[in-house]
């Protein structure tokens, strides 16, 4: 009976950790006073390739509503699109969804 | 309307800045470069790097590992922009370090001044003491949108 049981109850917790370890992280641009909209808008098209149009609006829900996720990913992958945004003065953050 | 600085042409990024405000770009970008390397705690330098993460232990470590390079790239872009501020052409390298050590700038003085959303940079009052301050503020915001603008087109 313990003999089936025990290993039950060491993958359960395992199980939650690849569930912790699967959820995407977020990477979320905060409005500022300084940046320009259009610079933010050019830093969104070339770091992340998206069109003038996808561009804009994001730079529009930044500057509307306070923020907007602009990618999202593994934690590598948010670490790395954070740090190129952080070198073009954008303040950005990163969190787990 | 002054005469445009910044322009985009057939063969790249055009650039025409007055010795004036060559002398003054490259004044600018030696401060900056200085105080980047003497007081690295500033507060006027706070905006340049804004945390990633919330946890602090997980913010020690992205600093650790990104902390020299974004450093390193905020220095190389301002000493490429001092170099070829008396340039009539701009490379795409040259024009990428312009708009990001242009915008640095705009970062550290707005913080400063604390400059807002709503500031209106069109009517300085010769009386404020932030006025010199802010006139260079608005030339330097002046010269990005020509940035942006010509790289956008």
């Amino acid at each position: 009976m313990t003999t089936t049981l025990a290993p039950v109850e060491v993958e359960q917790p395992r199980g939650a950790d690849d569930v912790e370890l699967d959820r995407p992280w977020i990477v979320i641009v905060w409005n500022d006073p300084i940046n320009l909209m259009s610079y933010v808008t050019l830093v969104f098209q070339k770091l992340f390739g998206y069109t003038r149009a996808r561009a804009t609006q994001l730079m529009l829900q930044v500057h509307n509503e306070g923020k907007a996720v602009v990618s999202s990913g593994t934690r590598e992958k948010a670490e790395h699109d954070v740090s190129r945004l952080h070198a073009h003065g954008l303040w950005a953050t990163m969190r787990q969804d | 309307m002054p005469e445009l600085r910044i322009e985009r042409s057939a063969d790249g990024i055009q650039l025409h800045l007055p010795l004036q405000e060559q002398g003054l770009i490259r004044g600018l970008a030696a401060d900056l470069v200085a105080t980047l390397g003497e007081a690295p705690a500033d507060p006027s330098l706070r905006r340049l790097s804004p945390p990633a993460y919330d946890d602090e232990t997980d913010e020690k470590g992205y600093r650790e590992i990104m902390g020299a390079e974004l450093l390193n790239g905020r220095l190389q872009a301002l000493e490429l922009m001092a170099a070829t501020a008396g340039n009539e052409r701009l490379s795409a390298d040259e024009a990428e370090a312009w708009l990001r050590a242009l915008n640095d700038l705009r970062l550290v003085l707005g913080t400063r001044l604390d400059v807002q959303e709503n500031s209106l940079l069109d009517r300085i009052d010769s009386d404020d003491p932030d006025a010199a301050g802010l006139a260079v503020y608005a030339y330097l915001s002046w010269l990005q949108e020509q940035l942006v603008e010509a790289l956008s087109e």
